[in-house]
């Protein structure tokens, strides 16, 4: 309040989270590429450029990837107040959809799993080829998976309570993980698959298709983005919040609400079934021990509170941003802090993504990314709602 | 009863009041309620009558005006202050605990009081034999008219100065509705000061001391239950005559 | 004045009571039936599996009545029961033995100076037990310490988001990061690996009609009954019950009541807090110590509730049975591996939802 009056006239209005944020921001920009350097210093010991640039290049296919997961979850609990604790089991199915389309037959014998027709749509052998179309194919059938997945989990459960579809998406990741993991004839079990071809593999020189790999994922995050702007200001988006907007509404026309619903929770799930096919081509393994509570569903809910609930740009800022803290942290294991902290550093990250999550939601609700006020109509109300209520006065 | 009225038991003034972030619905009400009296208020539909009680009640916050109960200020105090200053309240629904026996619904009706429970007890009891009869049985197996007899009997529990009905009678069958009013007469007949809220104008009037016709969030006429009821314009408008 | 005259309820309205609890009997019956006839199959057929199913039924059922008092006073989805359930076991290892993790994973070292093994006699095993009379004392001291524990984070946590009046979809995401605090707190005291409270063989005790259980199991049986014994009592006879029961039933009659609701939260907690540390500490005796047990647990506790009606603590106790027999006897099947476990908990809270959403006992849609 005192500094107010001193502040240049571009700086008014902003909170002093406004100027964290900022800060956040610019110290990962800057932090990532000093460490992408240190990183190659393992192998070369004046660092390297390919060391770097392969460090650096994983590192924006990771957020790539996990910004498509946390866009779908975006479009659930962002705008719909839809609840999804269970993110895990649309992204493993699109993702061992996508492999289990396009890889080869089994090969070996411990090796088993269905489908594998990449020979027939002409991937496999040469694992460098410039076919398109049966990958756009493979991603398509990942989200349909994944679409059609939710179908059946809202189905029971959204009519009723949030809480009950809550409890049931964690269900339906239990039993994803345990499909996956005893039912060996599937996907492998737990030996995980790998060798899923690479996207346009013939283009490049192997040595360079990490280039390729941040290109692809960078379009693909892209056309979701502006796919999802579009639909939230379409008609479709504008009853998303003329509903949540007004609540007599809502009432009055319960069978509107739970076919929104439906759909909202349906396309967010069709769209983590498309960053799970991304993760799988662009890492090109999948393992059920990958696919943990943690990794799988946890961090994607950290990246979207912490990004902005109810704003695609946010939710793609809070995948940068807690990837980004998540390598910086990585990185500081490699610094003198004690075998006691050390041996600790995967734990103590887990605590601080919890602490960020509970934090956000009492300090900052909005998240990182406030701006896009708009379209986040229902968190906006949400906490509008909370703001302008009075509390009740003499409350002891 | 004319020296209480020298100083009135519960004081509405010219109360602005509504739901958050919607536009007021009360729009300065005023009205009194004087020691031993019985008071209705009545008025078409969305007329702000049920708003006004839970304003009273601390439930919602009045945006002006003023509140006070035996001439002490309790603007937007809490229910449970208010339940301990001798105001209690009927919601028109889900005014019974549905899981509870009626014994406990009445024993949660006297949370913050622990003395001269058991004289309290008999004397809501003897009110309502009904009740006595099948104090072990759970509330929520009870018929509509007994539940409001029990909904009755838990705000009487703390021995109120003030007690605050909405629509004591809604949707009760014409031979219950004789007998809740009936009783709403013998505890009003104790000296408690009753204020209350009524589609049912005609019945409401003929019970009652005074009244209050509400339209629009504002008061529209006042006075004498009789007077009101030979009221043209109020026959016309609310009693379908 | 008319003297007051005992009304009959006219006959519409008996009418519509009968014909609503005809309508339950029937639509609970074949759930009923289901059941019942499943758990006597299982007595001739998988008597083992049916044992265990009993023990583990006990134990959700501590879990799942926490959990149902949570929802109902609350009215929110705790998704930080399994996790806390599981860090008070972990809080009762450590006032057993004071151990953590030391300096480097997998070593370990000492954090307290004294513990309950330190007392004299506290670790040698009574009857056929397993453990000692420290194991008891660890166990009380732990249901206290997770009280306060409780109470504290709805104090820094809950308490300001009801304030606020947040949606319950709110509360759920906030139970939701502080389960992974929990979990991240547990990992690092105590490292990944799953603990035992005493190493070494359990001791088996012959029952009548060919039952063969571990004496543990009869220990936690024996301490699932006395404190739902408690508990009931608790929620059936004292003021502070009955006002929780009230406040489940209706917040707002009972704010209205002048009811102080912030206080029975408080109780609410603290209640719930003693459930999770036994619960916690009978499940570690049951099964082990594990920080990856407390998240998949979430499913057969929710399961439970639901299956007794969300917010009804006798309905609590017995879909913790339903679904403990089920879970434990269901993997006995050729087709089902003993990983599904807890899928089968899922199978049941889906069938329930679309069958019966408000559960055995709920009575109001």
């Amino acid at each position: 309040m005192i500094l107010a009056g001193k502040r240049p006239a571009w700086a008014r209005g902003l909170k002093p989270s406004d100027f964290i944020a900022t800060a956040v921001l610019l110290t990962i920009t800057l932090a990532i590429p000093f460490i992408a350097y240190e990183q190659s210093r393992g192998a070369f010991p004046d660092g390297n450029i390919a060391g770097t640039m392969s460090f650096y290049t994983a590192f924006l296919v990771t957020v790539g990837v996990f910004a498509l997961l946390t866009m779908g979850l975006n479009i659930q609990w962002g705008y719909t107040g839809v609840i999804n604790f269970g993110v895990l089991a649309f992204f493993m199915l699109g993702a061992y959809t996508t492999a289990i389309i396009t890889k080869g037959d089994p090969q070996g014998d411990f090796t088993t799993y269905i489908g594998g027709w990449g020979n027939d749509l002409n991937l496999i052998p040469a694992l460098a080829t410039d076919q398109w179309l049966p990958f756009v194919i493979a991603t398509a059938a990942a989200a349909l998976a994944a679409g059609l997945l939710a179908l059946l989990v809202a189905f029971p459960t959204l009519h009723l309570r949030e809480d009950y579809l809550a409890i049931a998406t964690i269900g339906i990741a239990e039993v994803m993980r345990r499909v996956v993991i005893e039912e060996r004839w599937m996907v492998n079990g737990s030996r995980g698959l790998t060798g899923v071809p690479q996207p346009l593999g013939g283009l490049v020189d192997q040595s360079d298709y990490k280039y390729l790999n941040v290109v692809i994922v960078g379009i693909v995050v892209i056309i979701v983005f502006f796919a999802l702007e579009r639909a939230v200001r379409s008609p479709w988006g504008r009853v998303l919040r003329g509903l949540s907007d007004d609540e007599e509404a809502t009432a009055a026309s319960g069978k509107n609400v739970f076919a929104f619903k439906t759909q909202s929770f349906v396309v967010g799930a069709a769209i983590m079934g498309i960053g799970g096919s991304m993760y799988a081509y662009a890492f090109s393994a999948l393992s059920p021990d990958a696919f943990t509570h943690l990794f799988a569903t946890f961090i994607f809910w950290a990246m979207l509170m912490v990004g902005g609930s109810g704003n695609n740009k946010g939710a793609i800022a809070g995948a940068y941003v807690i990837w980004g803290l998540w390598t910086i942290s990585l990185q500081m294991q490699g610094y003198e802090l004690g075998d006691v902290i050390e041996s600790r550093m995967p734990f103590i990250r887990g605590l601080l993504l919890g602490v960020a999550i509970v934090g956000v939601l009492l300090i900052r609700p909005l998240g990182l990314l406030p701006q896009e006020r708009r379209v986040s109509a229902w968190v906006e109300r949400r906490v509008k709602k909370e703001r302008s209520t009075p509390a009740p006065p003499a409350e002891t | 009863m004319t020296k209480t009225q020298a100083a009135p038991l519960l004081e509405v003034k010219d109360v602005v009041a509504g739901y958050a972030s919607e536009v007021d619905i009360l729009h300065g009400v005023s009205i009194t309620v004087h020691g031993g009296e019985m008071v209705a208020i009545i008025g078409p539909n969305g007329a702000g009558k049920s708003t006004l009680l839970r304003a009273i009640f601390g439930l919602l916050a009045a945006r002006r005006g003023q509140i006070k109960l035996k001439g002490q200020d309790v603007t937007n105090h809490a229910p449970n202050e208010l339940v301990l200053r001798g105001l209690s309240y009927v919601p028109q629904v889900d005014n019974v605990f549905p899981s509870l026996s009626i014994l406990e619904n009445l024993e949660m009706g006297a949370f913050i009081r622990e003395e001269g429970l058991a004289e309290r007890l008999e004397y809501v009891l003897s009110l309502f034999p009904d009740l006595a009869g099948r104090r072990g049985e759970k509330a929520g197996k009870l018929s509509g008219g007994q539940r409001q007899m029990l909904a009755l009997g838990r705000a009487l529990m703390l021995d109120p100065n003030v007690l605050l009905l909405d629509e004591p009678s809604a949707s009760l069958s014409p031979k219950m509705v004789d007998m809740i009013f009936d009783r709403i007469k013998m505890i009003n007949a104790e000296g408690t000061g009753i204020l209350l809220v009524e589609q049912n104008a005609r019945e409401a009037l003929s019970v009652c001391h005074r009244g209050y016709v509400l339209a629009m969030g504002e008061n529209r006429l006042e006075g004498e239950a009789k007077s009101l009821l030979d009221n043209e314009e109020v026959g016309k408008l609310y009693m379908g005559t | 004045m008319a003297t007051p005259q005992t009304i009959s309820p006219n006959l519409g309205d008996r009418l519509r009571g009968f014909q609503r609890s005809a309508g339950n009997i029937a639509a609970g019956g074949g759930l009923w039936a289901a059941i019942i006839g499943f758990t006597v199959w299982a007595a001739f057929a998988e008597r083992d599996a049916l044992t265990v199913g009993i023990v583990l039924g006990a134990i959700l059922a501590l879990g799942a009545v926490g959990l149902t008092l949570i929802f109902g006073v609350l009215k929110f989805a705790h998704f930080a029961h399994g996790d806390s359930m599981m860090l008070s076991a972990f809080i009762a290892w450590l006032l057993l033995n004071g151990i953590i993790v030391g300096e480097r994973a997998g070593s370990e070292t000492t954090l307290l100076p004294v513990t309950i093994n330190d007392l004299p006699g506290a670790d040698s095993a009574i009857w056929e037990f397993s453990f000692g009379y420290g194991l008891i004392v660890a166990m009380l001291l732990t249901a206290v310490l997770t009280a306060g524990m409780m109470v504290g984070i709805d104090r820094v946590v809950y308490r300001r988001l009801r304030r606020r009046k947040s949606g319950i979809v709110i509360f759920a995401i906030a139970s939701l990061g502080l389960a992974f605090v929990m979990r991240s707190v547990i990992l690092i005291f105590w490292g990944p690996t799953p603990r035992l409270y005493t190493p070494g063989i359990r001791n088996r005790i012959d029952l009548p009609f060919d039952v063969s259980v571990l004496a543990d199991q009869l220990f936690i049986l024996a301490a699932a009954f006395v404190v739902t014994g408690i508990v009931y009592v608790m929620l059936f006879r004292t003021k502070l019950g009955k006002a929780m029961r009230a406040m489940a039933d209706n917040p707002d009659l009972a704010l209205i009541s002048g009811i102080d609701t912030d206080r029975i939260i408080t109780w609410t907690w603290a209640v719930a807090g003693c459930l999770i540390a036994v619960a916690g500490v009978l499940l570690a005796l049951q099964a082990h110590l594990d920080s990856e047990l407390g998240f998949a647990l979430l499913l057969p506790l929710f399961a439970a509730a639901i299956v007794g009606g969300l917010g009804n603590p006798q309905g609590a106790l017995v879909g913790g049975f339903v679904v403990g027999i089920t879970q434990e006897v269901a993997v006995t099947f050729d087709f089902l591996s003993p990983g599904y476990k807890f899928s089968v908990a899922f199978a049941i809270l889906i069938l329930i939802l679309l069958v019966r959403p408000r559960g055995l006992f709920g009575e109001r849609s």
